[in-house]
């Protein structure tokens, strides 16, 4: 969505408002009532593009969501009369959606009522955005138009992807779950669980992009960030009964948290040892702690994204990098590493065991790494080798390292941290 | 942060029309719910609306006349809010209208939150305000 300008702006703004609101139901009440999803998605896209004429022009009606389901049911019922001139399977299917709209006018606002049933098409909405007969960008795609109600323009602009590459994807995506014939439905108990990993994963691919962009100069893009934490809150309602699910908002909410104090003024990062920590967003803090004692609730044990929480709520508490409890931080990371082992969270705990027993005690289990071939043209290994060794003395070993990490680094925000460290040597 | 605005006229109005407490406390519910569903409601707090327990302190003189309240020179109740975290004004705006209340004299203000480090940080009452949110876990 371009920014809006000129006569009809605000109007068009409130549109969006509303949008952003409904857009999830109005989607979910289509496809439980046609019983597709992929026609449901079209339904409401066309319905929302005749709000954007209508409601600048006749105001917002009383009942937004209404309305819009009402264009989106005369749609779906006037493309299957058009249809049924030529295929008498849908000729049937017509006939029976046309009944079942005179039979009840009111029925619209029936069809978003019961909110238990509002809850399983959110629930099915999600599931079928993250559905695994998708590519990765394309769960991420259309859970953030689906779920989040962003439009391609918006989802584009926060990928750094043309609006075309979002808009192909989104396609394909919906082809590919038609020809699957995947059905509008929450997905059987056994079936759940994994789905709902899948679930959590788009979530935090989302919110990590948000968080720290792969490519560019952009540390942050709050917007994504924000919008995870939103689908976040909104899966901890749908499914409280998941530790995992409380796990990742804790972890959302205490990571976001840090946003105020990770840039200066100008905008270059600044490293977590030199925040300022009253600049963190406490009410986040909060919020994330709260919800990490229901993880702990909820759950036997916590998983991988409570057990990151975990660590998260560490700096959280702690008033200063000096004051923080990294025994527990290291605990926390061999737990981790038990559950869902990767060079990342070894690398991470060789930095906690160097900030509670001392850069020499890290060092071995950084060059074990590096034998092991992890991180091989990474700037994330030399990077963190470079630092222990400044600390421990070794200045010019520790040039040769930085000097290394800066030459394979490719995010600007980040080389301007190790330039800064190479220049402090 | 939606505030609920109400005259003493609206009050009144909704006191007389005697709407049964289990409606009432439906309709409020579901609007909680609509807004923990799209997982931007943070805070709610209703404030008694019944005048023996407020209060309304008149700074038009000095020194200032306390009075019996809640409700102040202009007839308006604050009665209670909800703080959302949204994308956009229009967003809030657009929760706000859902908010079930209804009648004439019932109002909604939208205001922004704002947060201590918009504050001039090097003014020494900004820094005791710090701390004291510190140590009381506000901050």
């Amino acid at each position: 969505m371009t920014t809006p300008s000129g006569p009809g702006g605000e109007g068009r703004r409130a549109v969006e408002a509303v949008w952003r609101i409904e857009s999830a139901r109005i989607v979910g009440a289509l496809a439980r009532y046609t019983g597709d999803f992929t026609l449901a998605e079209d339904l409401a896209q066309e319905a929302f593009a005749e709000a954007l004429v209508a409601w600048p022009r006749d105001g917002v009606p009383a009942s937004p969501a209404g309305w819009l389901l009402t264009v989106g049911r005369r749609r779906a019922i006037d493309g299957f009369r058009r249809r049924a001139a030529r295929d008498e399977r849908y000729a049937a299917l017509g006939r029976d959606l046309v009944s079942r709209t005179s039979a009840a006018d009111d029925g619209d606002l029936d069809l978003l009522a019961d909110p238990g049933r509002i809850d399983d098409d959110l629930l099915s909405l999600v599931f079928i955005a993250c559905h695994p007969t998708l590519s990765p960008e394309s769960q991420v795609a259309l859970t953030l138009r689906t779920v989040g109600g962003l439009t391609s323009d918006e989802i584009a602009r926060a990928f750094l992807v043309p609006t075309a590459t979002v808009q192909a994807r989104i396609t394909r995506a919906k082809k590919t779950l038609a020809a699957a014939r995947v059905a509008f439905v929450v997905p059987a108990p056994e079936e759940r669980r994994e789905r709902l990993r899948a679930v959590l994963g788009v979530v935090y691919v989302i919110f990590t992009e948000g968080s720290s962009a792969t490519s560019g100069d952009a540390w942050i893009r709050a917007d994504l960030a924000r919008e995870a934490i939103r689908m976040a809150r909104v899966l901890a309602r749908l499914v409280p009964d998941d530790a995992e699910v409380h796990g990742l908002l804790a972890l959302l909410e205490l990571t976001a948290a840090r946003f105020p104090a990770r840039t200066t003024a100008t905008g270059a990062p600044v490293l977590l040892e030199d925040q300022d920590r009253r600049r963190w967003d406490h009410r986040a803090i909060q919020r994330g702690l709260a919800t990490l004692a229901r993880a702990e609730t909820v759950g036997r044990g916590l998983g991988a994204y409570g057990l990151q929480a975990a660590i998260a709520a560490c700096h959280a508490r702690a008033a200063s990098v000096a004051e923080t409890d990294w025994d527990r931080v290291v605990l926390l990371y061999e737990a981790l590493g038990r559950i869902a082992p990767s060079a990342v969270v070894e690398l991470n705990r060789a930095v906690a065991v160097s900030m509670a027993s001392g850069p020499a005690a890290a060092l071995p289990l950084v060059d074990e790494l590096a034998a092991r071939g992890a991180f091989a043209g990474s700037h994330l290994l030399p990077g963190v080798r470079g630092e222990l060794l400044r600390r421990m003395g070794r200045t010019e070993d520790a040039r040769a390292e930085l000097e290394l990490a800066l030459g394979l680094c490719r995010n600007e925000s980040e080389r301007v941290v190790l330039a800064a460290k190479l220049a402090a040597l | 942060m939606l505030i609920m605005r109400a005259t003493a006229e609206a009050e009144a109005a909704f006191a007389e029309s005697n709407l049964p407490f289990e409606e009432v406390m439906e309709a409020m519910g579901r609007f909680t719910e609509e807004m923990l569903q799209a997982g931007v409601l943070i805070a709610a707090e209703g404030l008694d609306p019944d005048p023996a327990t407020g209060l309304v302190v008149d700074y038009s003189s000095q020194p200032p006349v306390v009075t019996d309240g809640p409700y102040g020179e202009t007839k308006e109740l604050f009665g209670g809010y909800w703080i959302v975290d949204v994308a956009s004004l229009e967003e809030a705006a657009e929760w706000a209208k859902r908010a079930p209340l209804a009648g004439p004299g019932m109002k909604s203000e939208i205001r922004r939150i704002t947060s201590i480090d918009e504050f001039p940080q090097d003014n020494p009452w900004i820094q005791k305000e710090r701390a004291w949110r510190e140590a009381t876990g506000q901050l």
